[in-house]
């Protein structure tokens, strides 16, 4: 069953005069239980559409529908509320609350859905241990490394229960061994809880281990294929 | 949870928060400073007016007021004292005769208010017999005591045991004259004050004039200031035929001094606000700017917009409610402690002595300044705090996140 379909998305930006056709066109369908990768050079339109399909940016013509939910169609405060309770988020830095402690920072997202205390700490800590981080609950961002910080960002993304993860650039600031760790991660969350996630990516290795590869050139898919990990 | 956030927030930047803190602690210091000192020159002001001169409320003929002519006297004085007598909020009261007249010696003349006074009983009223500084309040001289200050002492070259001629004119309008022995030599903080006045007892110029029992004025002191005005109703009510005034009647003065006061407090009070205001507005417009993809990441992942601006002001809040206190702390020290220290003002002494206040001035507030100022800054923190809050809101997440 699909969860995400894009139908004709087009995004034209303009910068002082300049129309920038950022995406041209895209049709795309995400099943559940997916493990796909976005991938593309530098500039061909990869942010931009994961940030529509998150709702964060609206697209200049074509409609983006999550479930049986037409998000374009959504108010600005509906949106908000959307994607709390349907779509997990990883960027590739700043992702979380240097104030709050790993445990807090997946607490957060429980709190703004309103879910009881006993809920959320047992989520909390089996979140955190399934990213391999049962220990490291009480630290701060700044006490972990590059890789752990990711590793809170998954989980954090995962509270909310979403129907996908989105992950744009996950990996671009960490070592390629941590990366591999992190996808490694991401891949057995995908295979044993059954959940979907949706990353962009440059990295190579990053790529042979997505199931779906949707490659972007000049805001248009210029091939989409199925491999086998 | 947003509470956590925004206090664990507070002390992310320490430096930035601690000049926060500290400018509104200052901001909360100065303005209690400023406000205890003019409130405790006013209040001085006005004691000192009401034990030298004015007492609390004030009993004339009517057309005495109007004309000042001597044959405008109290009638019915002895009725009045007994129904003043019996009051239990009244400290003390006194009667005295006014007379505009001349004081001369051989070395010269000037005109000056003659006060016939009631010396037993003046003291009971004012303090002039405190700000004898030679001679006796009243003592020691059989005939014609008089009391006259340091300043005029010196224009007429007298001295203690010295003679003066007071002129003035009866109630028909005849120049009469007597001789006055100087029994005591008095000096108040009001040098206009001493210029002008003269004091005798007030026998020897009813003698003078004729008429003993004869008197132009009752005045009265009071236990305590809120006794002012039900008393001076009171007196309305039962002698309708004469002008009864309190203080700030006599002098009103005194009382748009009070007002004038008040409003360069509040003008004060205004700037420092300002300042307060522009410093809040620009520190916590740089966390919002610093923080800009933090708070665009949480607005991605589905914070409201509500929950982002709540976050800000309560930061703000917090940091108003860590300064605040430190300023009324240290506000209150410093009221308390030039409360019963005083501050020497005898660098400026000359000015303020005309003025109508001693050399050391103390300050003094009421409580319920304190909360007031206090709450204003608050006010004004949460005021200062909407507009960065506002551009935080205003962060498009997209946008914000691409800076990623
Ligand atoms: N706010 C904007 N204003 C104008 N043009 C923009 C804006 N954001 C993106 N673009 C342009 O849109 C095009 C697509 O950008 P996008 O960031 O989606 O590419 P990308 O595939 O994510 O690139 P990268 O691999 O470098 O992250 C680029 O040409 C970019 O310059
Ligand atoms: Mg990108």
């Amino acid at each position: 069953m699909s969860i995400i379909k894009t139908q004709d998305l087009t995004k034209i930006y303009v910068d002082h005069t300049v129309e920038v056709h950022a995406l041209n066109g895209v049709t795309l369908d995400v099943a559940e239980r997916e493990f796909t990768a976005v991938v593309g050079p530098s500039g061909s339109g990869k942010t931009t559409f994961l940030n529509i399909v998150g709702g964060l940016d609206n697209p200049s013509s074509g409609t983006v529908s999550i479930g049986d939910t037409d998000i374009t169609d959504l108010k600005d405060n509906e949106l908000i509320d959307f994607r709390l309770n349907n779509i997990g988020f990883v960027f590739q830095a700043y992702n979380l609350i240097p104030v709050l402690t790993a445990k807090e920072n997946v607490e957060f997202i429980m709190l703004m859905q309103k879910k009881s205390k006993k809920e959320r700490d047992s989520r909390v800590e089996e979140l955190l241990v399934a990213v391999g981080l049962g220990d490291q609950m009480n630290k701060k961002p700044r006490e972990m490394s590059g890789g752990q910080q990711q590793r809170v960002a998954v989980a954090r993304a995962l509270a909310s229960k979403p129907k996908f993860v989105l992950a744009d650039e996950p990996t671009a600031n960490l070592d390629s061994k941590t990366a591999i760790n992190l996808l490694e991660i991401m891949a057995n969350l995908n295979k044993e809880e059954g959940i979907t996630f949706i990353f962009s990516t440059h990295d190579q290795k990053v790529i042979d281990r997505a199931r779906r590869i949707v490659t972007l050139e000049d805001g248009k898919i210029v091939s989409d294929v199925e491999q086998n990990v | 949870m947003i509470l956590k956030i925004s206090w664990r927030n507070v002390w992310r930047n320490k430096l930035r928060s601690g000049v926060v803190m500290t400018s509104i602690a200052l901001g909360i210091w100065a303005g209690l400073a400023v406000m205890g000192l003019s409130v405790g020159l006013n209040d001085q002001r006005i004691d000192s007016s009401i034990k030298n001169t004015l007492s609390h409320i004030q009993i004339h003929h009517p057309e005495f007021l109007s004309d000042n002519n001597v044959a405008f006297y109290i009638e019915n004085s002895k009725d009045i004292s007994e129904f003043i007598a019996q009051s239990n909020t009244v400290a003390g009261f006194t009667n005295r005769m006014k007379i505009n007249g001349m004081v001369a010696s051989s070395a010269g003349g000037y005109g000056v208010n003659i006060s016939g006074i009631q010396p037993e009983s003046e003291k009971t009223v004012t303090e002039l017999y405190t700000k004898i500084i030679d001679g006796k309040y009243f003592q020691d001289i059989k005939r014609n005591p008089v009391v006259i200050s340091q300043r005029l002492a010196k224009k007429l070259k007298v001295k203690i045991r010295s003679k003066i001629v007071l002129t003035f004119q009866n109630d028909n309008g005849d120049i009469v004259a007597g001789a006055f022995r100087i029994a005591g030599i008095y000096k108040t903080v009001s040098s206009r004050y001493d210029d002008v006045n003269v004091f005798v007892d007030i026998e020897d110029v009813q003698k003078l004039l004729g008429g003993l029992g004869k008197i132009h004025e009752i005045a009265i002191l009071l236990t305590n200031m809120d006794a002012v005005n039900p008393f001076k109703e009171e007196l309305r009510g039962n002698y309708p035929d004469l002008t009864i005034r309190s203080w700030d009647e006599i002098s009103p003065e005194l009382g748009y001094a009070n007002e004038l006061m008040g409003t360069a407090i509040l003008i004060f009070i205004g700037i420092i606000m300002l300042a307060l205001a522009f410093g809040i507005i620009n520190t916590m417009l740089m966390a919002v700017l610093e923080r800009k993809r933090e708070l665009g990441m949480l607005m991605s992942v589905g914070m409201n917009r509500l929950k982002v601006f709540t976050m800000i002001v309560v930061e703000t809040i917090f940091l108003a409610l860590m300064g605040g206190p430190l300023g009324l702390a240290f506000g209150y020290f410093t009221i308390q402690y030039f409360g019963t220290n005083g501050i020497d003002l005898s660098i400026v002494g000359e000015g303020m002595e005309s003025f109508g206040v001693g050399m050391i001035v103390y300050t003094s507030m009421e409580a319920a300044k304190y909360a007031e100022v206090g709450i204003m800054v608050i006010i004004t923190a949460i005021l200062s705090s909407i507009y960065p809050a506002y551009k935080a809101l205003k962060l498009n997440p997209a946008e914000a996140v691409r800076a990623i």
